[in-house]
């Protein structure tokens, strides 16, 4: 077990954002979160980091873990003069004899010494992976990382990650809206609307009714054409999406 | 030869400028030029309180700088107003305030001083204290300096890399304030203010690390104070004013050249 979150419960505003979540995180995960805007899904990440405490539950870190976190909607001000390299070792031990290797690894060494505010959206997306992967991390959570990128930019990310996947000893948490990508890249998706609706492996999640309500019946007999019966009511405020 | 006074408002020129070339990065960087704006006019009412009760005008101002600051963080987070309406609201009435105590007190002040500022009159007593203040606030700035670029360019990477990031950007606003308090008396509400925005932005366009952008900056301003002091002496006009006059002139230079790239 790397992160266990417990029976988490957050309120903004009098209204439940997270209710009664249970999340548990082992070793070598590859776990996608999916849901509505407003869902509750970067406050979810935002409690696994410990940036925000619940206001009921507990979420329990193993000793050995060591996390990295690529934040939503990143972009750099112009007004910055920042090489991607230079923006990379911000903060980190510069004695580090790996970093070359990583640089190679990920195949960005032709973008390193451009200015980090004329990189594209993808490799915007690469030095921000690199720089997390540098202090090498057992977990690394990604908040929409595609968010900005076109269809193949998307394409491109997701073997992007998953040859990081691949290569090293990690575990990935990632929030995201690309369904399809999601369907063929991760090992487990979970749903969230404020709660978790559904929870499982790709192949068996789009049978869940509760995944129709969430992205529509049309898309979920797309992705998927049996189903079984797990059931439960939605509420009002989720249940239309 | 070259006047005493004049030695000493280069040496103070040269500090100022040392001290704003870091600090005037962030100014740009984090778009708080407004800030830097309304906090040297807080100034003022720091400058009239230590006048009237009789205390150092220095230590009044940063009293008064750091309620500023407080104030306007507790109503930044009321979320109703946007920073600008709130710095506009703070800085015009602190300097009306400042006005209204001078003018009760009945004691003459030279206003004029304090907005446009006199590096000509500076003491040697004075010289001391601002070569510790720029040692004081580079090293500083030097020792917190990447934990705050990373805070700068993303507040929650810093977070999440365990920066804790409410210190780091206290230190910094308290650099700031100290920066305005020793150097007000004597550069002036204008200087300050400009010398906090136009070396950066002047740098931005020749640099390509946060860095460079942070020392050409320093030099940028040095330049201009000595060509400004020069210019002043020469043309018999006011220091202060002379000194911006220069730096919007590179400004403006560097602009013209760099602006293919």
């Amino acid at each position: 077990m790397l992160i266990q979150a417990e029976n988490i419960s957050v309120i903004r505003n009098k209204k439940e954002i997270l209710k009664n979540i249970n999340i548990t995180i082992e070793e070598r995960d590859f776990i996608t979160i999916l849901g509505p805007n407003g869902g509750g899904k970067s406050m979810l990440l935002k409690c696994l980091l410990g940036f925000y405490n619940p206001d009921f539950g507990s979420v329990t870190k193993s000793s050995k873990l060591k996390v990295s976190y690529t934040p939503q909607d990143f972009t750099i001000d112009k007004s910055i003069p920042i090489r991607a390299l230079d923006f990379i070792m911000l903060n980190k031990s510069k004695k580090n004899k790996k970093i070359n290797d990583i640089f190679q690894e990920l195949n960005i060494e032709n973008i390193l010494s451009q200015q980090l505010s004329t990189l594209s959206g993808g490799e915007l997306q690469k030095i921000l992976i690199t720089r997390s992967l540098i202090d090498d991390p057992n977990l690394l959570i990604l908040d929409e990382p595609t968010q900005n990128l076109d269809v193949s930019g998307q394409l491109n990310f997701y073997k992007f990650l998953n040859r990081i996947y691949d290569n090293r000893n990690i575990s990935i948490l990632m929030v995201s809206h690309d369904l399809h990508m999601v369907m063929a890249s991760t090992k487990k998706v979970i749903c969230l609307s404020n709660h978790i609706c559904c929870s499982g492996e790709p192949s068996t999640i789009t049978d869940d009714p509760e995944f129709a309500n969430l992205f529509g019946h049309d898309f979920a007999n797309m992705m998927s054409l049996y189903r079984h019966d797990i059931n439960h009511k939605h509420n009002e405020e989720s249940g239309d999406r | 030869m070259i006047d005493n006074f004049i030695i000493n408002a280069l040496i103070a020129g040269i500090c100022v400028s040392i001290i704003a070339g870091g600090l005037s990065c962030f100014i740009v960087w984090k778009k708080m030029a407004y800030f830097g704006d309304a906090l040297s006019h807080s100034s003022l009412f720091g400058i009239a309180l230590g006048i009237i009760l009789g205390f150092n005008t220095t230590i009044g101002t940063f009293i008064t700088c750091l309620i500023f600051a407080g104030f306007l963080s507790f109503l930044q987070n009321k979320k109703i107003f946007s920073n600008d309406t709130l710095l506009g609201i703070l800085a015009h009435a602190s300097l009306s305030i400042g006005i209204i105590t001078i003018s009760l007190s009945g004691q003459y002040v030279n206003l004029h001083a304090y907005l446009f500022g006199d590096i000509l009159t500076v003491t040697s007593q004075e010289i001391k204290f601002f070569i510790i203040a720029a040692i004081l606030v580079t090293g500083s700035l030097f020792l917190i300096w990447e934990k705050l670029v990373l805070m700068t360019i993303n507040e929650n990477i810093a977070k999440a890399e365990n920066i804790n990031t409410k210190i780091i950007q206290s230190i910094f606003l308290i650099l700031l304030i100290v920066f305005v308090a020793t150097c007000v008396k004597i550069v002036g509400i204008l200087l300050i203010t400009s010398m906090l925005i136009i070396p950066a932005a002047t740098s931005r366009q020749i640099t390509n690390s946060p860095g460079n952008m942070a020392i050409v900056s320093g030099l940028l301003g040095i330049i201009s104070i000595f060509c400004g002091v020069y210019l002043s002496i020469i043309a018999d006009i006011p220091t202060g004013p002379s000194i911006i006059f220069v730096l919007t002139l590179m400004f403006i230079l560097v602009l013209s050249m760099y602006r293919k790239n």
